[in-house]
């Protein structure tokens, strides 16, 4: 029997044993076999619709302390190459797929396998993810223990660390993916920006770059005054992982740039961060938005756009001194919000895309605007 | 609601008759365009020529006018109509073009008619290759480097100029590429581009650099008038560019683009759009992508609706044609619900969990002699879809679903390379044919490399890695030796399950039969999982039905409807023989069994069909019409029984083992429907029914039937039994062809036995199609004379209706034959009887328990939907219940014509037989029956010439055979009254002469100059007649000159009395000015 024909058959015979499970706090367990790094992990269970994309899903640090199921079934077809990396590292918990796939693509550095391994994060295949899915959608994100070593373990252990686990809310995970020190993205450009690192994704500042900023990266604990100090012309608090609430450093350094008068951008928890400060009220949906199809409709211009989201908070009621300016059309969930009085606007949605759609990065050119009107 | 309000009434153009590259998509397209449009409060004019169409159903559109899509025929009815609006995206290309026609006509200015959906000059910006490509690159993209020459030097020029090899050569004003090749390199450039500068008239080449090999893409897009635009769906092509997209399998989503390289693809389809100028509606984008630099060229977009759009709509659950129409009069997508999940809006990309894989459906065994290499020009007749949970289910689902006897991917005991030397196998993988797939299925079994294959067939190695899978996994599934021993490891029996492996493919690899695999499977409790698609990868509750099966899915049970459950069969892929006709019965019984409180559950692996639009039927399964996956949908549903006599052959041939499988078939049972093929039981049956029949015997060898010839004398009718569209039939006239000719009947038939039948010469063929109710009462439809004799398959003949050359007496006859036929066979539904007059003898040539693929025409020229009377009286009610209570005369004549694929097929001949080579069917209806015919004509797109100013005396070639001389030359007297003129040969042309007509003499091919081909090339003839050497013995001249003619788009007329039909519709049409078109609502109230 030759090498290939040796290697298919220990692939079935692992799909076949089923090995490894992702066990949920609520007692479900669902099946299948290890790939990447073989090290139990702890994390929220959330999934994510995008068709293309999970290099810079693995990538995002925004998906610290989750396990990233992704419904679309046939993943790793196109490998992972050094260009669409959005950090310096992989971040969440582990992945849950449904079929793994050697890479075939002319930009393909190694497979999907190889860089999970490289990055010490487990994955599973072989899931009935679509089940997981509607599991998730109907019961909510769940605490998860995700077993992909060789010793066994009971389900019910697995099910037992997964309840024991503090979850996410009320943590500050931001802190743990921030850049330890500040650097310098680019040193050239007609604007001075400070980004806030909460788990900022590259395409961010190389939009930002794209626009004429230069752009400074800031760690999530930074005290704005430290910021200020530096007379940016704009500060930009970038997307990150977790529970907006527990960051509550952040949203004091936001009201100190708001006294400021300084100009405001945010995304995702950067947004939160902003209604926060504000005084908004800021809630836990039921499962959170992590795909690359939802529409978007800009209230100002009534366009819409199909946006890249990934969160599990949202905004609820605004405070008298915030306008909304974006509204989901699948749940009405707000994703976006201007300062009636003070030159600051967050969107809750992507713009920078990677992944997803791109239709909507001029809102970085409305940053560049605010910045512009104030010179 | 923001829709348009100062529009009202709206023209929506159909697509005609189905033919190759435009099949039954525009029919989805057009009816849910239809029904968007009057929920909107639109009324809505519909012109289609095709009346086996959903959408020309009277309660459909409000005005429906079944006419040719001819622009003088258009402008009597926007004259008519006065219509505020035109709609031509949904139509297909023929709309598009009638449109611009239009346009271009002044009709549209003239009656004030504004052109919604696309503008005249938008669809010219997309369908004019150079002002297209000037487009492109204006916005920075890039497009494939061309450039054309008239002159060898010019050629080399351009050759530097794109300065990249292979180099693409094609001569211009060529039919079907003639004289174009692929230059490899500078060496052999100059004779390749020599051989195309001779080859085209004009002395001009196009010099196109060369993408063969690249990969293939497709973005579906849908705007609105607010610039929102969203991608529907992506699609690859499992095979590389250079075999068209119709004929590639194709695979949504999109396998292996990066998101970055993905997203850039998704912008530039949107900069497209806008750059063409597209105002609101669907289009399709297609590109190509080196994949060893990732470059990306743009080839062509589709500003309308396409087989792809068709295709999308089905894999993602968004119906492109339905939004597209509500688009196109005002709505945005915002507005617009996305009706799969009830509460999220149209404005979406929909998101796919699962892997949709299309496989197209090809027919080479019709066309003797045609080229089956796949290249740029479609050549595939209609194609299947299926769902899995991974590319390797869906793969192994479609593979089954195309209904060529294969269970999946190989592993069935039909392959058919494993004969040829490792070197023989190379080069047939080098070039792409409708085998493709399996002789790749054959070189992994060898334990080719992916890397050799990818060499040979430039596949991604994506699509070749999980192929090799699937062909090795079969070992492992052998080694379990029986079926109980696979059973009892169900881990294994899953996993092969889940690979899509078949019951089929397994008792194939185990040796032993489907039934004990799927016994043994059920005893394990290995049922399939069904999901759902649901347009968002399960993010939101969807509340349409609409399923796939999946081994990898948890059996999930239905919450009980309340309603009783009826199964309906589709009709699978079309193909010759099988194709709309059966689409319009299954969604016409879906319609009544619904309107009767039913759950209609719906079975078909077609994505053309309107039968799969969700809208159609409570449940809707997008599955392989085979025993295994449809037994396992019907107990899932609980249904109370389904029904086998709509879709054709498909379910007929499974109805047996159905009911075997514990299925209730209702209607005329399959015993019965039996008896009707079985040749000994059927003959004792007519026998006792005391109709003549022709002189026949059952052979199970060549040698069987040259005794039975030798007995009944000849000539003789060979036919399989049990096959589609007379496959494999033929006329023998000669004792010393039977012997090859059978050998080849006795291949096709497969086991089953050969009939050989007494021809009849020279006589009238009928189509009967009646319904028989519970209590044993039967009313005829229609009865259609075929314009053609018995000799040529009725799918191909034109008919008329009512008959016209019968008595009333022998029209009695015919009424009580049917009625016996349908008492004997205790027939519950439709049935179809074909019969042959000679004189004062009826003949009975075959009787079909079942629906037939003239139920839809008929259902026209009456105006009674048959299959919807059929549908309603096997669920017990009477014909007077079920809207038939007796025969209707209908007020019209009304006529039909087949259309043929020929011109696809250079090589093969284009003369009819009793084997069906017809893609498609028009309607033209009329008060006279002259009149009728000649618009069945027009609406085929025979150009018959009429004099005109321009061109007094349109020219005849007149080959008569001999029997026909007398009636033949007798027409011809009357059209030269008329002005024409005529040009004959030897025979014919002496005929001529003692008729007191003078025609022009030509040689003979062989004799030299003139001859008949040289007058073609000139333009000096303008229909072609020829009746001599036509039937299973051509001659060779007629064969080339019925060719030429076709491929120079001329009419050829082959059979005498087609040309008398014609005759006297041109002298009524001059006689006195055309009647104005009638809509059917008009027409049967």
């Amino acid at each position: 029997m030759n090498a290939l024909t040796e290697r298919f058959r220990r692939k079935w015979a692992a799909e076949r044993a089923q090995a490894a499970f992702l066990a949920l706090a609520d007692g479900a367990v669902f099946r299948g076999v290890a790939f990447g790094a073989r090290k139990d992990a702890l994390g929220e269970a959330v999934f994510n619709t995008g068709m293309t994309g999970y290099q810079e899903i693995l990538t995002d640090p925004s998906y610290a302390g989750q396990f990233v199921v992704l419904t679309a079934p046939e993943i790793g077809n196109y490998g992972c190459n050094p260009e669409d990396a959005e950090s310096r590292a992989l971040f969440l918990s582990g992945l849950v797929v449904r079929n793994v796939n050697p890479p075939s693509n002319f930009r393909a550095a190694e497979s999907l396998g190889e860089t999970l391994l490289r990055g010490g994060r487990p994955g599973i295949y072989g899931v009935d993810t679509r089940a997981l899915t509607l599991h998730l959608r109907d019961h909510g994100a769940q605490r998860a223990y995700l077993h992909v070593e060789d010793a066994p373990l009971d389900e019910a252990e697995a099910i037992r660390r997964a309840r024991e686990w503090p979850g996410l809310d009320g943590q500050d995970y931001a802190a743990r993916v921030s850049a330890p020190e500040p650097y310098v993205w680019n040193a050239e450009g007609r604007f001075r920006v400070t980004v806030y690192d909460f788990g900022v994704k590259r395409n961010i500042l190389r939009r930002l770059a794209a626009e004429g900023c230069r752009v400074e990266v800031t760690p999530a604990a930074t005290p704005a005054a430290e910021v200020l100090a530096r007379r940016p012309d704009g500060v930009f608090l970038s997307n990150g992982p977790a529970d907006p609430a527990a960051v509550t450093y952040a949203q004091e350094a936001v009201r100190e740039l708001l006294a400021a008068r300084v100009p405001l951008m945010g995304i995702c928890l950067g947004h939160q961060l902003l209604g926060l400060a504000c005084g908004a009220r800021c809630e836990r949906l039921p499962f959170g938005h992590h795909g690359c199809n939802h529409p978007v409709k800009n209230l100002l211009d009534g366009t819409v756009a199909i946006t890249s989201q990934n969160h599990n908070y949202a905004l609820g009621a605004l405070p008298d001194c915030l306008e909304q300016t974006h509204v989901n059309l699948n749940d009405g969930t707000c994703e976006g919000i201007r300062h009636r009085a003070l030159p600051a606007f967050a969107v809750q949605f992507h713009p920078e895309a990677a992944p997803g759609p791109r239709e909507a990065q001029s809102l970085f050119r409305s940053f560049t605007a605010l910045m512009e009107a104030r010179q | 609601m923001p829709k348009r309000t100062d529009i009202r009434k709206i023209l929506l153009i159909g697509s005609g008759p189905i033919v190759i590259g435009q099949g039954c998509e525009f029919d989805y397209s057009g009816t849910q365009a239809c029904k968007a449009l009057r929920a909107d409060g639109y009324e809505v004019v519909l012109v289609n020529s095709n009346p086996a169409t959903i959408m020309t159903d009277p309660a459909t559109a409000d005005r429906t006018y079944v006419e040719p899509l001819t622009p003088e025929s258009l402008e009597a009815i926007i004259a008519r109509e006065r219509p505020d609006a035109l709609l031509p995206t949904l139509g297909g290309q023929t709309a598009l073009n009638l449109a611009m026609a239009l346009f271009r006509g002044g009709v549209l200015g003239r009656y004030g008619v504004e052109m919604i959906g696309a503008n005249a000059a938008s669809i010219d910006r997309a369908e004019d290759r150079q002002k297209f490509k000037e487009a492109m690159l204006a916005i920075g993209l890039d497009v494939p480097k061309s450039g054309s020459a008239h002159t060898l030097a010019e050629a080399r020029a351009v050759a530097a100029q794109i300065a990249s090899w292979p180099l693409i050569v094609r001569p211009g004003f060529t039919l079907g590429g003639t004289g174009g090749g692929i230059a490899q390199g500078p060496d052999d450039f100059d004779r390749v581009a020599q051989a195309g500068l001779d080859a085209s008239p004009t002395s001009e080449i196009l010099i196109e650099e060369s993408l063969l090999g690249w990969k293939e893409f497709e973005m579906e897009v849908v705007c609105d008038r607010k610039g929102n635009a969203v991608i529907v769906c992506s699609i690859e092509n499992l095979d590389p560019m250079g075999v068209h997209t119709g004929d590639s399998v194709t695979v949504a989503p999109i396998q292996t683009l990066s998101d970055a390289e993905y997203q850039a693809m998704r912008d530039d389809s949107f900069a497209v759009m806008r750059a063409i100028g597209i105002a609101t509606g669907g289009s399709n984008v297609q590109w190509a992508v080196d994949p060893k630099t990732g470059r990306r060229v743009i080839i062509e977009m589709n500003p309308r609706v396409s087989r792809s759009s068709a295709l999308a709509s089905k894999a993602t659950g968004f119906p492109i044609a339905k939004i597209a129409a509500r688009l196109a009069v005002g709505h945005t997508l915002d507005e617009l619900r996305n009706d799969i999940t009830g509460t999220t809006p149209a404005s979406f990309e929909p998101a796919l969990d699962y892997v949709v894989v299309k496989a197209p459906r090809f027919t080479f065994e019709k066309f003797h002699g045609a080229d089956d290499t796949l290249g740029t020009q479609m050549k595939s007749v209609g194609e299947a879809m299926a769902i899995g949970r991974t590319f390797q289910e869906a793969l192994q689902k479609a593979l089954r679903s195309l209904e060529t006897g294969r269970a999946g991917f190989g592993a069935d005991g039909r392959d058919a390379f494993a004969e040829l030397p490792d070197d023989a196998l190379a080069a047939a993988l080098a070039r792409p044919t409708a085998e493709r797939l399996f002789q790749i299925h054959e070189a992994l079994r060898r334990g080719w490399a992916v890397e050799r294959l990818h060499a040979l067939t430039a596949i991604d190695p994506y699509f070749l890695r999980h192929l090799q899978e699937l062909a090795l996994y079969e070992d492992e599934i052998a080694a379990a030796r029986t079926p109980e021993a696979l059973a009892a490891d169900p881990a294994r029996l899953r996993q092969a399950k889940a690979f899509g492996f078949s019951d089929r493919q397994i008792a194939h690899l185990l040796g032993a039969d489907e039934a004990a695999v799927a016994a043994a499977r059920r005893a394990a409790g290995v049922l399939p999982g069904y999901g759902l698609v649901d347009t968002c990868a399960g993010e939101f509750a969807a509340r349409t039905p609409y399923y796939y099966a999946s081994y990898t899915l948890p059996q999930s049970p239905l919450p009980p409807s309340g309603k009783p459950a009826i199964l309906i069969i589709g009709g699978g892929p079309n193909r010759i023989g099988q194709g709309i006709e059966f689409d319009y019965c299954c969604c016409q019984a879906a319609y009544a069994l619904r309107g009767l409180g039913y759950r209609v559950v719906m079975a078909n692996s077609n994505p053309e069909t309107v039968s799969t639009d969700y809208d159609t039927s409570d449940a809707l399964y997008f599955e392989p019409l085979t025993l295994e996956d449809i037994v396992a949908l019907y107990e899932r549903e609980r249904c109370v029984g389904a029904i086998v006599q709509f879709g054709g052959q498909t379910p007929l041939n499974l109805a047996q083992s159905l009911k075997a499988a514990g299925l209730t078939i209702l209607g005329t049972s399959p015993d019965d429907i039996d008896l009707a093929e079985d040749r000994d039981r059927f003959k004792r049956l007519a026998d006792a029914i005391g109709i003549l029949q022709p002189p026949s015997g059952i052979a199970h060898s060549a040698e069987d039937a040259l005794a039975i010839a030798d007995a009944i004398g000849y000539p003789v009718l060979v036919r399989p039994s049990f096959v589609l569209g007379g496959r494999g039939m033929v006329i023998v006239h000669r004792r010393e062809d039977l012997d090859a000719l059978a050998r080849q009947a006795v291949a096709i038939a497969e086991g089953k036995p050969i009939l050989i039948d007494r021809f009849l010469e020279n006589a009238i063929e009928l189509d009967v199609d009646s319904v028989t109710d519970g209590e044993g009462r039967t009313v005829v439809g229609a009865i259609l004379e075929h314009v053609e004799p018995a000799g040529v398959h009725s799918g191909d003949a034109a008919c008329v209706t009512p008959p016209l050359s019968l008595d009333p007496e022998t029209l009695a006859r015919i009424r009580a034959y049917a009625e016996a036929f349908a008492r004997a066979l205790r027939v519950r539904g439709l049935m179809n009887l074909q019969l042959a007059v000679r004189g004062r003898d009826i003949f009975m040539i075959e009787v079909n328990p079942r629906a037939s693929r003239t139920v839809p025409f008929v259902s026209k020229a009456i105006g009674v939907s048959l299959a919807a009377v059929a549908a309603r009286v096997m669920v017990g009610q009477t014909l007077a219940e079920a809207g038939l209570p007796a025969e209707r005369v209908p007020r019209h004549f009304a006529a039909k014509e087949a259309v043929f694929p020929f011109a696809r097929f250079p090589g093969a001949d284009v003369a009819l037989t009793p084997e069906m080579k017809s893609t498609g069917e028009v309607m033209g209806h009329a008060p006279t029956v002259g009149l009728a015919y000649l618009k069945s004509q027009l609406a085929a797109g025979a150009n018959l010439p009429f004099p005109s100013p321009e061109r007094p005396h349109p020219t005849l070639l007149l080959a008569l055979a001999d029997a026909d001389k007398a009636a033949g030359v007798a027409a011809a007297k009357r059209l030269a009254a008329l002005g024409y003129r005529f040009v004959a040969t030897r025979g014919t042309a002496t005929a001529l002469w003692r008729a007191g007509l003078r025609p022009a003499a030509c040689f003979r091919l062989a004799e030299g100059s003139p001859n008949a081909l040289d007058l073609l090339r000139e333009g000096a003839l303008h229909w072609v007649v020829n009746t001599a050497g036509t039937g299973a013995d051509p001659n060779e001249d007629a064969l080339r000159i019925r060719s030429a003619a076709l491929l120079r788009g001329l009419p050829v007329t082959t059979v005498l009395q087609g040309f008398l039909a014609a005759v006297e519709g041109i002298e009524e049409n001059l006689r006195q000015a055309p009647p104005p078109p009638v809509p059917l609502q008009e027409l049967h109230t």
